[in-house]
């Protein structure tokens, strides 16, 4: 037997498949991160409609919920609800080997190359987790919210970030997606081994631009309804 | 040239062995000369503790000129200290300002155990390479440079990913202790010339199985490690890394007992 033999002989009685590997679990959170910011660049875009009145919207609203007689929408809340199980397995269980890869930390550690959105992700992504549950109570299933009405999704974003508390936790998650997808959609190319000087600039202006595209305008919504751009 | 002499504090990490707890100790380093390497600074103070009857601080040093990867110490949160593409043994005290207070650690990694003071253990290195970090073909003597075209753009990127020194300052400047740029620049150096295509996608598989066995952590694409490199190694490498693991994970073949089936 090669020594190379021995080598593969090595890997495969250790057992180590693709979503135990450290890469592959990297691979993942890249796959799965393209799937949520996807989504929310989407979901950004289609809720511009509420600047376009209650009927649009509202319209936009029955449409999701018509998609292939109904059914449409609970393949995408299929995917997203794998794609953000997968990308917070992955986020825990590589956390969790990164903690335990240095339990001696330094006195001093001083940080040359990182951000602060990177070195935020785990935060970030935290009150992300939080806030979708919240959001998920507030403008889809309704017990989160003062006044709920199924049959009109416009009353209810109109009168749910009339609350100040509520407008103001909107904001401060939004900021919270900027700082995460800042990293995130970076990181992303970085993962999946799309890097190459010609285009190093442009993954990382790519990653700024969709990130205050989509913040921007997801933030200008709770605040439209307290200035009464949106009434 | 100046020839002011500085007089400095050193808070010293001192671990008697790999068992002991260690502790910060502070040593005073006074009439420094600027033009003194890092580590002749502190052949200068272990002279001082020995004339005292003290144990010296133990710090790994071989070639001290910058290539030989041994002189592993974090000074003031920074691995091999403050300056750019550079090693201990090529850091000169002219970096350094008389009255500064100076913090000296181990690198920092489960993988990497301290072994006395400044000192650790970096054959975790060596048993990723020795997992695949090489080629198997029979050498035999040496064929015409020119037998084997190989494209200029990545002769020079093989070589770029070569120049590494196995010194881990990638892995203690890392945030999760990732060996990546380590692991990505030995899989690149390979993976990029025509000698290394027959084993390029049964290397990285190994190598990263290496790696994930010897505990470090993953990369979450900070760049620090790329920032701390003495030798400039780029984080290009792990990119390139993780695509030749993808290709490898989808195009893998068990290993059959059989052997070949021709003949």
């Amino acid at each position: 037997m090669s020594v190379a033999e021995q080598s593969i002989a090595g890997a495969e009685a250790r057992g180590h498949g693709f979503m135990a590997s450290s890469v592959g679990r990297k691979v993942i959170m890249a796959a799965t991160g393209i799937v949520l910011f996807g989504f929310v660049t989407v979901h950004m875009i289609g809720n511009t409609q509420a600047y376009m009145g209650a009927e649009t919207f509202n319209g936009y609203a029955k449409f999701l919920h018509s998609m292939l007689h109904g059914g449409g929408i609970w393949i995408f809340r299929a995917v997203l609800l794998a794609a953000a199980g997968l990308h917070i397995w992955a986020a825990v269980t590589l956390t969790l080997d990164n903690q335990a890869a240095r339990p001696v930390g330094y006195r001093t550690q001083q940080s040359v190359a990182s951000t602060w959105s990177s070195r935020t992700m785990r935060w970030s992504g935290f009150i992300l987790a939080a806030f979708i549950v919240y959001h998920l109570l507030h403008l889809t299933t309704g017990q989160a919210h003062p006044n709920f009405d199924h049959a009109n999704p416009y009353a209810n974003f109109v009168n749910g970030f009339k609350v100040p508390a509520a407008a103001g936790f909107y904001v401060v998650a939004q900021l919270c997606l900027g700082l995460h997808m800042w990293h995130g959609v970076w990181s992303v190319t970085q993962s999946l081994g799309l890097a190459h000087p010609r285009y190093d600039s442009l993954r990382r202006h790519f990653a700024t631009g969709l990130t205050f595209l989509v913040v921007g305008v997801n933030i200008s919504y709770p605040i439209a309804v307290l200035t009464g751009v949106i009434h | 040239m100046s020839h002011k002499s500085m007089n400095l504090t050193l808070h010293v990490w001192r671990q008697k062995n790999a068992k002991c707890d260690g502790k910060f100790v502070e040593y005073k380093a006074d009439g420094v000369s600027p033009d003194m390497s890092f580590l002749e600074m502190l052949d200068v103070v272990n002279e001082g503790l020995i004339a005292k009857g003290e144990e010296p601080i133990e710090f790994d040093h071989d070639c001290r000129e910058g290539i030989c990867g041994m002189c592993s110490m974090v000074i003031n949160g920074r691995p091999h200290g403050p300056k750019e593409r550079t090693t201990t043994c090529q850091l000169h005290m002219r970096s350094f300002k008389d009255g500064d207070s100076i913090t000296l650690e181990p690198w920092r990694a489960e993988a990497f155990p301290v072994v006395r003071d400044l000192v650790v253990d970096r054959t975790a290195f060596d048993r990723i390479v020795a997992a695949g970090g090489f080629i198997t073909a029979p050498a035999g003597t040496p064929q015409d440079a020119n037998a084997l075209p190989i494209s200029k753009e990545n002769a020079d990127l093989s070589m770029d990913a070569a120049a590494c020194i196995g010194c881990g300052a990638c892995v203690a400047a890392c945030p999760n202790a990732s060996a990546m740029l380590f692991v990505s620049a030995k899989i690149s150096h390979l993976g990029l010339l025509p000698q290394g295509q027959p084993e390029r996608y049964i290397r990285v598989r190994d190598m990263i199985a290496q790696m994930d066995a010897e505990e470090f952590g993953t990369c979450t694409n900070h760049g620090e490690c790329e920032a701390a490199c003495p030798k400039g190694i780029k984080m290009e490498n792990i990119a390139r890394m993780n695509r030749d693991y993808i290709k490898a994970s989808l195009t893998y073949r068990p290993a059959t007992s059989g052997g070949g089936g021709a003949g």
